[in-house]
């Protein structure tokens, strides 16, 4: 059994108002997810990840196809018991405190009363929430209101979490942190769908991703399978050397240029041998500071696919 | 059954905070006491001046209240996207509505609480500053017929809650919601006029669309009994039961009509 499972579910929206004409937010999109996976929804901003997502939560009603999650349909108020979901820029009620939001959620799950609170106290700790729980939440920062949105959203412990940009509005910590989280979820075989347009944490996180454009599915697979990772040349930062020492380099075909302080940032073309270029630097009396190659990325692949699906929209 | 009961809690202790409905409440209480110092000012009517005051003031600013809570159940959730963690947990969209409907009119019957115990404390302080031989005043100064009064002014603010309730599952501004509740509320206390108008004019079809909207609109006029209750005037138990049956029955009807509505409703 799937953990999520998408059959042609597509939404149009009526725009305008006096001659209202059909908006195609997500157009047959065609998805499976499996269980203890976690995958990357991708798209830029307007692809229709969050109209997704809203499908998924019935928050919105499908123009046509299907959705399942655990093989139930959509709006299934039990599987909604095992299922968690993280709204984009989540905001929730001004006069409670966090520890009260919680608890009303717990409560809605169907928790005992005397187990809410300290379930609620858990999941704070988990994203950690502290002595703040007892504000109320229109003194939270949108930081800190992302936090409590991921602690309701996992709660119940759910088997499927859906996040919808998790990581915006973080700052560098609090990305780790929930960077963190998603890996404990991972390990602890909880299917995490989260959508983003920030690729790198897709790279680290996710087993399987999907990207869309304009409403349509342009590629799925596993992030090894659809973007090639050819090597494309070799990234050296250099120190010890003065510039005309790297001139040799810049002849052979590489970029040099001074970072700061007689350090030296240098890429390698494709064709260039590594070791004979480390070997040359060390007998010049360089050190190296550090050797990356150059590869393809799931960025230059959403670029370019991105770029297709538009190009074929205008054409 | 038990989602409608945590639904309805969590409502009222997020909106019994808000400073909004302190601010109604207090300038409420002030007009109460206040009406203590008109009182004054007109020989031999003082009682009645206030009496009638209190009641026109906690119907007035009641009706602020339904207005301001009832309006915010959609449209301040959907501004806020707090609507979107809720309806993704295990309740049901009717159980969402109708949750927060028991969650607003609770809130609503605290802030009149409260102004019925100013209400209470100004009549009480008159009776005791009365001269002695003035107690056998009729009706009496806290006479308990003012809480029939009371009572009446919560199941029409009730009846104009689920008329918000039911404006905001479709539209998603508050100031809409709030203008089309406020002039159902100014509709609806001109009932009679419209079950009569075939008496003023002459067109059929404007006698046939006034006597539509008479059985169409809530009848708010038939929750009024201030004026019996302030002049010690008897009020039927039958009416009483009769009206606060109706008023049940127009709730009842909004709420099935706002949980339709709400069920289909896409959540942008």
């Amino acid at each position: 059994m799937d953990a999520i499972r998408t059959e042609g579910l597509t939404k149009h929206y009526s725009v305008g108002f006096w001659r209202s004409r059909p908006y195609v937010a997500l157009d047959g999109l065609d998805l499976q997810v499996s269980q203890g996976e976690v995958f990357g929804f991708l798209g830029p901003n307007g692809a229709g990840k969050t109209t997704t997502l809203k499908l998924l939560m019935q928050l919105i009603f499908p123009s046509s196809g299907r959705a399942e999650i655990l093989g139930r349909p959509v709006g299934d108020v039990d599987v909604r018991r095992r299922i968690g979901y993280l709204p984009e820029n989540p905001y929730f009620y001004d006069n409670l405190t966090a520890e009260e939001l919680l608890t009303y959620f717990a409560a809605l799950f169907g928790y005992p009363s005397h187990a809410r609170a300290a379930r609620a106290s858990r999941m704070l700790d988990e994203v950690g929430i502290g002595a703040e729980r007892r504000f109320q939440l229109r003194k939270y920062s949108k930081g800190m209101l992302q936090r409590v949105g991921l602690a309701q959203a996992l709660l119940n412990d759910p088997e499927v979490v859906f996040l919808d940009e998790p990581m915006s509005g973080l700052d560098p910590m609090g990305r780790r942190e929930v960077r963190d989280i998603i890996l404990r979820l991972r390990d602890r075989g909880t299917t995490v769908f989260f959508s983003s347009h920030i690729l790198g944490d897709a790279e680290t996180l996710c087993s399987r991703v999907a990207i869309v454009a304009q409403g349509k599915l342009v590629a799925a697979g596993r992030v090894a399978e659809i973007v090639p990772f050819r090597i494309r040349g070799w990234d050296l930062i250099v120190t010890g050397l003065v510039r005309d020492q790297l001139d040799e380099f810049v002849v052979a075909g590489a970029d040099v240029r001074e970072i700061a302080d007689g350090r030296y940032h240098v890429v390698l073309p494709e064709q260039a041998t590594l070791e004979s270029s480390v070997s040359r630097i060390t007998a010049l009396g360089g050190q190296l500071v550090s050797v990356n190659p150059v590869r393809d990325t799931l960025e230059d692949f959403f670029v370019a696919r991105v770029r297709q699906a538009a190009d074929r929209e205008v054409g | 059954m038990r989602s409608i009961l945590h639904v309805a809690r969590h409502v009222f202790r997020d909106s019994v905070r808000d400073k909004v409905l302190y601010s109604i409440v207090a300038f409420a209480v002030i007009l109460m006491v206040s009406s203590f110092l008109i009182g004054q000012l007109t020989a031999g009517q003082d009682v009645k001046i206030i009496k009638d005051l209190g009641l026109a003031a906690m119907s007035l600013f009641g009706l602020f209240i339904a207005i301001f809570i009832g309006v915010g159940l959609v449209s301040r959730e959907i501004e806020r996207r707090s609507i979107y963690a809720v309806l993704a947990k295990p309740v049901r969209r009717h159980e969402f509505v109708i949750g927060k409907y028991f969650g607003l009119v609770g809130t609503l019957l605290a802030n009149l609480a409260v102004m019925a115990i100013a209400y209470y404390l100004v009549l009480e302080y008159m009776r005791f500053t009365m001269p002695p031989g003035q107690f056998t005043v009729s009706p009496a100064v806290v006479d308990p017929r003012l809480s029939i009064g009371i009572g009446m002014i919560a199941a029409e603010l009730a009846v104009v809650t689920a008329v918000a309730v039911f404006w905001s599952t479709f539209s998603s501004s508050a100031m809409l919601s709030a203008a089309l509740t406020a002039g159902i509320w100014v509709a609806g206390q001109f009932g009679a006029d419209l079950r009569n108008f075939d008496q003023v004019v002459k067109s059929p079809a404007a006698a046939a669309l006034a006597r539509g909207l008479y059985y169409l609109l809530p009848n708010f006029a038939a929750f009024d009994v201030k004026s019996q209750v302030v002049h010690g005037l008897p009020v039927g138990a039958d009416y009483i039961v009769v009206t606060l049956l109706y008023g049940a029955a127009y709730v009842a009807m909004l709420l099935t009509a706002a949980v339709f509505i709400f069920s289909r409703r896409d959540f942008k």
